[in-house]
C-alpha cells in the first residue's frame, strides 16, 4: 500500500557561494506517510530535518530522488499542503481575521467564504474575541495560534509543521502541543511536525523519524504505541518515559557526533 | 532632570487619567502631556523675550538679531504693500508642482527599481551619479534651460525631493522579510501577489521617511533656486532683504518657510500615524 506521501531516495545539495564548496544536508531519505497519521521529524539541530520539510512543501528544490504525493510528483507548493512556520511570519500590519484569511486570498478563495471560514478556525484556535488584534498585540503562543489556523483556513490534506512552539516558553509550550493535538483530531490531517524535542515529538506522533547528523538520513522509525486522546500528564508515565529512553540512545550517538565536529573545527 | 528613557510599548492605564472622553481631554488630563506643554510653551515664550530685550536694548546690534517686534512689524508692511500675496502664490506654485512631480515620478521609479532586475542596471549609475551631485551646481544649468520664471524652481524643487523619494522607496522595496515572502510563497503566491501583500505594505515607512526627507529638500530648492535668480516669491523677498539689511524682513521670511515646514511635517507625521496603527504605540 502506497502512502499518502511518498518520499524517495531524497537528496538536497546546497552550494556555499563564497566557496564553491557542496554541501549535501540530505542524503538518500526515504520516507511513507499515510493518510491522516502525525508523524514527527527528530534529529540533531543542522540534520537537514527542515530542509526536508521545505522540500515537501516545495520551497527547496530536489537535487535527486523525488517527492509525490498521491504518486503526484511535486515540484512547487500547492494548495494540497500548508506550512505552519517556526516564526509566525504573520502580516504585522493585518490583524488576526487579515492573516487567517491571507492563504485563502493568495489562492483565490472569495471573501464572502473565506470570512465565515476564518471566523470558525479562529474559534478552534481559541482566539474569538481577537479577530481585531494586530499581530504585536499578541503573546507568541497567540501568534502561532494565528499561524496554525491561517494554513488550516487553506484546508490542506497535509499539515507542515516547522517547530512551530521552538520560541514559545515551556509552559505554553506544553499547553500548544495538547492544543495542537486538539486541532489535528477535529481536522483529520496528514501531519508531518519538525522538533528536536524528543518528549514533543513522542507525545504528538504516532512515528518519530529519526534522522542522523549531517548530512541527513534517516536514522530510524520508532512507532509510537500510545492511546488517543493523550492528556498532558502522559508524559510522566512509565511506557512514555521508555520511549523518550530509546529514542535518546538512538540519538545519543549523532548528537555526540555534531558536538565531535565541532571541536575539530575550534581546535583545527 | 530624569533622562527620557520608557521602556512600556503599551501606555498603562492611570486609575487618576479619565477612562472616557474624546482623545483630546484625555490627552490635556494626562500628566505627562500636559507637563510636556507647559514646558513646551514657556521655553518658546522664554525665547521670545530674551530675543526681544537682547534686541531692543542694545545689547547686541539689531542690524544682526533684529526683534520679534520689528519682525512682526515688518511682516505687517509686507502684508500692506501687497507683495506678500504674490509671492506666497509663486514659490507656492513652484513648491506645488515641483513636490508633486517629484512624488508623482519619484515614488513609482523607486519600486520599479527596487522589483525590476532589468531595470535597476540601467538606472542605477544615473540614479547614483546624479544624487552624488550637490543639486546646487545644477542650478545655473536649470536656468539656462528653463529661464527665471517659475519653471527654473519646479525644476530644482523637484530634482531636490526626486532623489531621497526614489531611494527611500527603492530601499523599501528591497528590505522584505524573507520570512513574510517564503510564508507567500508556500501559500503558493505569484510575483503580484507578493507585491501586493508583502512589498508595497512593507515599504510605506520607507517612502513616508522619503516624503519627509524629499520635503526638506524641496524647500531648501524654493530658496536656493529664488535667491539665484527669479522675479518674485518668498526666496527673492529675502535676496532683495539681505542685500539692503533689511535683517527683520529677512526673518520673516525665514519664519514662513519654517511654518510651512512644520506643517507639512505635521501633515506627514499625521499620514504616518495612519499607516502605523498595528505599531505598537508609544507615547
Amino acid at each position: 500500500m502506497n502512502g499518502k506521501l511518498q518520499a524517495s531516495n531524497v537528496c538536497v545539495d546546497y552550494l556555499i557561494a563564497r566557496t564553491g564548496e557542496r554541501f549535501r544536508a540530505l542524503d538518500d531519505v526515504c520516507l511513507q506517510v499515510y493518510e491522516g497519521e502525525f508523524v514527527s521529524l527528530l534529529g540533531p539541530s543542522g540534520c537537514g530535518k527542515t530542509t526536508f520539510l521545505h522540500a515537501i512543501d516545495g520551497l527547496v528544490p530536489i537535487t535527486r530522488g523525488e517527492i509525490c504525493i498521491d504518486d503526484r510528483k511535486i515540484t512547487k507548493p500547492g494548495r494540497d499542503r500548508a506550512m505552519i512556520f517556526q516564526s509566525a511570519a504573520l502580516l504585522p500590519w493585518r490583524t488576526v481575521m487579515g492573516n487567517v484569511t491571507y492563504g485563502m486570498e493568495l489562492q483565490g478563495i472569495k471573501n464572502g467564504t473565506g470570512q465565515k471560514r476564518a471566523a470558525d478556525l479562529i474559534k478552534l484556535v481559541g482566539l474569538e474575541g481577537f479577530e481585531h488584534r494586530f499581530p504585536n498585540e499578541l503573546s507568541g503562543g497567540m501568534q502561532q495560534r494565528v499561524n496554525i489556523a491561517r494554513a488550516l483556513a487553506t484546508n490542506p490534506e497535509i499539515l507542515l509543521l516547522d517547530e512551530p512552539f521552538a520560541s514559545l516558553d515551556a509552559q505554553t509550550r506544553e499547553f500548544m502541543q495538547a492544543e495542537l493535538l486538539r486541532i489535528w483530531a477535529t481536522t483529520h490531517k496528514t501531519a508531518i511536525f519538525v522538533t528536536h524535542n524528543i518528549t514533543e515529538a513522542i507525545y504528538l506522533s504516532d512515528r518519530v523519524v529519526v534522522f542522523s547528523a549531517r548530512p541527513g538520513r534517516v536514522k530510524s522509525i520508532v512507532a509510537i504505541d500510545l492511546p488517543r486522546p493523550r492528556p498532558l500528564k502522559l508524559k510522566r508515565q512509565v511506557e512514555f518515559l521508555k520511549y523518550e529512553e530509546d529514542i535518546w540512545n538512538i540519538l545519543e550517538d549523532e548528537v555526540a557526533k555534531t558536538g565531535m565536529r565541532t571541536r575539530d573545527e575550534s581546535s583545527g | 532632570m530624569s533622562p527620557h528613557l520608557d521602556l512600556t510599548a503599551r501606555t498603562v492605564v492611570q486609575e487618576t487619567a479619565p477612562q472616557t472622553g474624546t482623545l483630546w481631554t484625555r490627552f490635556v488630563h494626562s500628566v505627562s502631556a500636559r507637563k510636556k506643554i507647559l514646558i513646551n510653551l514657556s521655553s518658546i515664550l522664554l525665547f521670545v523675550l530674551v530675543w526681544e530685550y537682547v534686541g531692543t536694548s542694545g545689547l547686541i546690534n539689531p542690524l544682526f538679531v533684529s526683534s520679534p517686534s520689528a519682525i512682526a512689524q515688518s511682516a505687517v508692511e509686507w502684508v500692506k504693500d501687497g507683495s506678500l500675496w504674490n509671492d506666497l502664490y509663486v514659490s507656492g506654485t513652484e513648491f506645488v508642482i515641483g513636490f508633486v512631480l517629484a512624488i508623482a515620478i519619484g515614488i513609482p521609479f523607486g519600486i520599479l527599481l527596487g522589483w525590476y532586475r532589468t531595470f535597476n542596471y540601467i538606472f542605477e549609475p544615473f540614479v547614483f551619479a546624479l544624487n552624488a551631485t550637490p543639486r546646487v551646481a545644477l542650478v545655473p544649468l536649470l536656468i539656462i534651460w528653463f529661464g527665471i520664471g517659475i519653471w527654473s524652481k519646479v525644476a530644482i524643487i523637484f530634482l531636490g525631493a526626486f532623489f531621497p523619494l526614489v531611494l527611500n522607496a527603492y530601499s523599501g522595496v528591497r528590505t522584505m522579510d524573507d520570512q513574510l515572502l517564503r510564508a507567500a510563497r508556500s501559500f503558493g503566491a505569484n510575483d503580484w501577489q507578493v507585491f501586493r501583500t508583502i512589498t508595497l505594505p512593507s515599504s510605506v515607512p520607507f517612502v513616508l521617511a522619503g516624503l519627509r526627507v524629499g520635503l526638506g529638500h524641496a524647500l531648501v530648492g524654493i530658496v536656493i533656486g529664488e535667491l539665484v535668480a527669479a522675479t518674485a516669491g518668498i526666496g527673492y523677498e529675502m535676496a532683495i532683504a539681505g542685500a539692503t539689511f533689511q535683517t527683520a524682513r529677512l526673518f520673516v521670511g525665514i519664519l514662513m518657510i519654517t511654518s510651512a515646514g512644520v506643517l507639512l511635517t505635521w501633515a506627514i507625521g499625521y499620514i504616518e500615524h495612519r499607516f502605523d496603527a498595528w505599531r505598537p504605540q508609544r507615547t
